[in-house]
């Protein structure tokens, strides 16, 4: 096979790979567990005690 | 479980302190830089020439404040959603000073004129090894943090500050390969030669503005957005598609970069379809932020932290809409060389990259300190307004002396010869340049404001380091 025939077959690969993930994402399969993904970082409380700083250890549970 | 544990802020407050004051040195020179347009006399010595401060100016603001931002939000954001401590700390103290070592190594270097000449890549082979050796510190401290994660899932702004990780490593080992002359020598040449040197620095050069200045903020913006509107991203799904679509996409673009040179015009020509292409992933992206406030924008009226994070969304969108356009062949033909290219690259440098980092950077310095908020809100407001009448100046400045100069530069006489010469098209920029001073100054301004607000939110306050929190029971 001549490199130039591989570098082809590589790209379309590669495109029928990101068809394949677009697929993927917008199936139902994968709903629920994105749904659970997007609130991972809000489901996080990072906020310190609102009247400013408590002792060095912080708050112990969110 | 390890209630007494915390996650490691230390190295993330270094970094974010040192992105306001690294800010304001990069963006004081770029100031400089524009008055010595305005005032040429200015260029008082050789090591302050234009020339030489120029580079000092993109590397300052690119790499020292862009990067410091970077590093401190990829830190904080990797610990907080994989609910565990930092990787290897001594590792990640490594990088902190090793960047800074970068740094000054960069300020002192570039004012003496060692420079490779390639374009974002100018620090000779010396600096080029230490940076190499830094970045990979940080992929080990970052993608070892992302294997001791608590949570199954690896959340979507890991997924975006790894991918900038991983090809800011690439992209800087491929091209700054040079021979240096002696090993006592600054002095390198680089591995490759003639159109293949020209077509790698652009490749390079192209996707240290897709992976460096785009997908690390795009990170953010994944993380900071959702948190500081209290609500999850519009579409996770189109986030996956957004980060895949980035990924297949970007690393085609950089041959826009070359139009109209030595380099074949068939790869040109995929240069600007790609370019092209890359509308799709870029405004997916941006919708997919914007519309995070859906059900909440009345928020945006009384948060200028979220001003911030939404107004650089909207920068992101014009830029990532202008440059696809100037890639095409035919208007790059008129735009290439002038001042609408300066202010296209700081409309995405401006509007989404700096003001995406200062509103995170004020999302984590109450955080990092055991406070509820900054010092002054109303400063933050007064900040983002600046800031906003400063970016617009300057990118309409541009846009009007860089068509201006595209046109008296193609400007023909019946006879074929030229309308003007170069010297008028100089004469003809002066006011723009010098509203393009005065926009720069005011953004500087609003930085030097930021810089105070942070003063007065650290001041008395003790360094603060949350508790590593079980991850809620859904995410384990």
């Amino acid at each position: 096979m001549d490199i130039n025939d591989f570098r082809s077959l590589i790209t379309v690969l590669g495109l029928l790979c990101f068809l394949g993930i677009c697929a993927w994402a917008y199936s139902k399969h994968a709903k629920a567990g994105f749904d659970e993904a997007a609130r991972l970082p809000l489901s996080d409380d990072d906020l310190p005690a609102p009247r400013g700083r408590q002792d060095q250890e912080g708050k112990t549970n969110g | 479980m390890q209630s007494q544990a915390t996650y490691n802020y230390k190295v993330v407050r270094q970094f974010a302190i040192m992105t306001v004051v690294w800010g304001i040195v990069g963006m004081l020179v770029g100031v400089i830089a524009a008055a010595q347009l305005v005032w040429p006399e200015l260029n008082v010595h050789e090591f302050l020439h234009f020339g030489r401060l120029r580079p000092l100016h993109t590397n300052a603001v690119i790499f020292a404040f862009g990067g410091c931002a970077l590093f401190a939000t990829s830190y904080y954001v990797v610990q907080r959603t994989c609910h565990t401590r930092l990787f290897a700390p001594g590792l990640a103290a490594f990088t902190f000073w090793g960047w800074q070592l970068v740094i000054v190594l960069a300020a002192i270097t570039l004012p003496l004129g060692y420079t490779s000449s390639k374009e974002y890549a100018e620090l000779e082979w010396p600096i080029d090894i230490l940076i190499a050796i830094v970045w990979v510190s940080y992929a080990v401290v970052f993608f070892g943090t992302i294997a001791k994660r608590k949570v199954s899932h690896i959340y979507v702004a890991n997924w975006f500050f790894g991918a900038f990780i991983l090809t800011v490593a690439l992209l800087h080992i491929v091209n700054s390969a040079a021979i240096p002359v002696s090993l006592t020598s600054m002095k390198s040449y680089s591995a490759y030669a003639g159109v293949q040197d020209a077509m790698i620095q652009w490749w390079y050069g192209h996707n240290a503005v897709g992976f460096f200045l785009t997908a690390g903020f795009l990170g953010m913006m994944y993380y900071f957005v959702p948190k500081q509107a209290d609500r999850p991203v519009y579409s996770y799904r189109l986030s996956v598609v957004h980060f895949w679509a980035l990924i297949f996409t970007y690393m085609w673009a950089g041959p826009h970069h070359l139009h109209y040179t030595a380099l074949p015009d068939w790869t040109q020509s995929v240069g600007m379809v790609f370019s092209l292409i890359l509308l799709a992933p870029s405004w997916g992206g941006m919708i997919n932020g914007v519309l995070t406030l859906s059900g909440a924008w009345h928020k945006l009226r009384t948060d200028p932290i979220l001003k911030f994070l939404i107004t650089s969304l909207s920068f992101y969108g014009m830029s990532t809409f202008e440059g696809p356009m100037m890639s095409i062949k035919t208007v790059n033909a008129l735009s290439h060389y002038t001042d609408w290219t300066v202010g296209h690259v700081h409309s995405g440098a401006l509007g989404w990259v700096a003001m995406i980092s200062i509103g995170s950077v004020y999302f984590l310095l109450p955080r990092l300190y055991g406070r509820s908020e900054m010092y002054s809100i109303k400063l933050i407001n007064a900040h983002f307004w600046i800031a906003t009448i400063g970016i617009v100046l300057y990118i309409a400045s541009m846009w009007i002396s860089g068509v201006m100069q595209g046109l008296m530069w193609r400007a023909t006489n019946p006879d074929g010869t030229l309308t003007y010469s170069f010297v008028e098209s100089v004469k003809a920029s002066y006011p723009f340049w010098t509203i393009r001073f005065i926009g720069g100054a005011m953004f500087l301004g609003g930085m030097l404001i930021m810089f105070y607000n942070m003063v007065k939110t650290i001041a008395g306050q003790k360094a603060y380091d949350a508790p590593v929190l079980a991850p809620a029971a859904a995410h384990a």
